[in-house]
């Protein structure tokens, strides 16, 4: 029961991950990228969750937690480059 | 000799609701309650807001625990809700969304309940808040699907803003 | 039991992962396509990590909190991010779809 639910979970994140991608190469706009690449690393996060109760081990929850950090920070620098033309002050 | 001595107390403790935050994190962090990481957590938690004080120029009080606490349980209510409201708007046909801004006057002053207010209307339905206004009196919030302005405003300064006056009002 | 309402967590949440996903590639403009990560996207991966946590803590024998500590990053951070990106948005002035009210 659980394993399947875990395999149709991958698949959806998998499709959701692939949407971002596109978006990621399409995107009309600068801001568009950025919402992808930020779309893109909370679902890595998922994706990794999953990953991990899969394996049945707990090892992976310090590589997600580094992933929202970094990708926090990564949004932030890179919404104030739009914002500012250049990160910091 | 007895006054000063709550003094020395809240010199020690520069930031208490900070001193509890991290200690938290600190436990959760390591995942254990073992007493020795309890120990380390507390002296890191006390030692960290001494070191950073200088970053945290004004003092946070937060008075009102109970209006705190209605207002946590609304706010995750209506991210329950929010989420359902925005997964039909976005599987529905997109040709019949009708998406607006809407500016929202600020009755609410204190810096940090302004923050507060825009990351609550961020996480509920259809609303993404964009900008304040340099004199942080307006704000522009996006909706996704804009049936009547005035009930939407009508809706965030009645379920969001007045239990955040309520609180920051003796900061 | 526990096993189903873990998969019943799990599949939950992939389903709004997906949902916020599938808003950013259909919808039309900018500012519209940032409603579906910021809400769909956190509720998702909050429910993700509510079942790992549920999961760790039965097989372990002891609570698992950690998880609490990502979900909570998540709902502070992700709202930050949303507005950062919307202020860039309006300060380059992205193009804004025909159906918007008052631009």
């Amino acid at each position: 029961m659980l394993t399947m639910a875990l395999e149709i979970a991958f698949l959806m994140v998998g499709l959701a991950l692939l949407f971002n991608f596109y978006r990621l190469i399409k995107g009309p706009s600068l801001p568009d990228r950025i919402l992808a690449l930020d779309t893109i690393y909370i679902n890595s996060i998922a994706i990794l969750i999953l990953f991990g109760i899969y394996q049945q081990s707990a090892l992976y929850f310090e590589a997600a937690l580094l992933i929202a950090v970094m990708g926090f920070v990564g949004t932030v620098a890179l919404s104030k480059y739009l914002l500012r033309g250049d990160i910091m002050e | 000799m007895k006054s000063s001595e709550p003094r020395k107390f809240i010199q020690l403790l520069p930031h208490p609701v900070l001193t509890m935050v991290l200690w938290i994190i600190w436990l959760l962090l390591n995942n254990t309650l073992a007493p020795g990481h309890i120990v380390l957590g507390f002296i890191l938690a006390v030692i960290i807001p001494l070191l950073t004080t200088s970053f945290w120029p004004e003092k946070i009080i937060l008075s009102n625990p109970w209006v705190i606490f209605k207002f946590f349980w609304v706010v995750i209510w209506d991210i329950l809700i929010a989420n359902m409201v925005v997964a039909k708007l976005i599987l529905g046909p997109s040709r019949r969304l009708k998406p607006g801004f809407v500016l929202i006057d600020l009755e609410i002053q204190h810096p940090l309940g302004i923050s507060i207010l825009a990351n609550t209307i961020s996480l509920t339905p259809g609303t993404v808040s964009c900008d304040v206004s340099p004199d942080r009196k307006q704000l522009k919030v996006h909706a996704l699907h804009l049936e009547n302005e005035m009930d939407t405003i009508h809706e965030i300064k009645q379920r969001y803003e007045t239990p955040l006056i309520k609180v920051f009002q003796s900061c | 039991m526990l096993e189903n309402i873990l998969a019943i967590l799990i599949l939950v949440g992939a389903f709004f992962t997906l949902v916020g996903s599938i808003g950013l590639i259909k919808l039309p403009d900018f500012y519209m396509r940032l409603h579906g990560p910021t809400k769909a996207t956190t509720m998702g991966v909050g429910s993700i990590l509510i079942a790992s946590a549920i999961y760790f803590s039965q097989k372990e024998s002891g609570v698992s909190a950690h998880e609490v500590l990502i979900t909570l990053f998540l709902f502070i951070t992700a709202p930050i991010s949303a507005h950062l990106m919307a202020k860039a948005a309006l300060h380059i002035q992205t193009h804004q779809s025909e159906q918007t009210q008052k631009k």
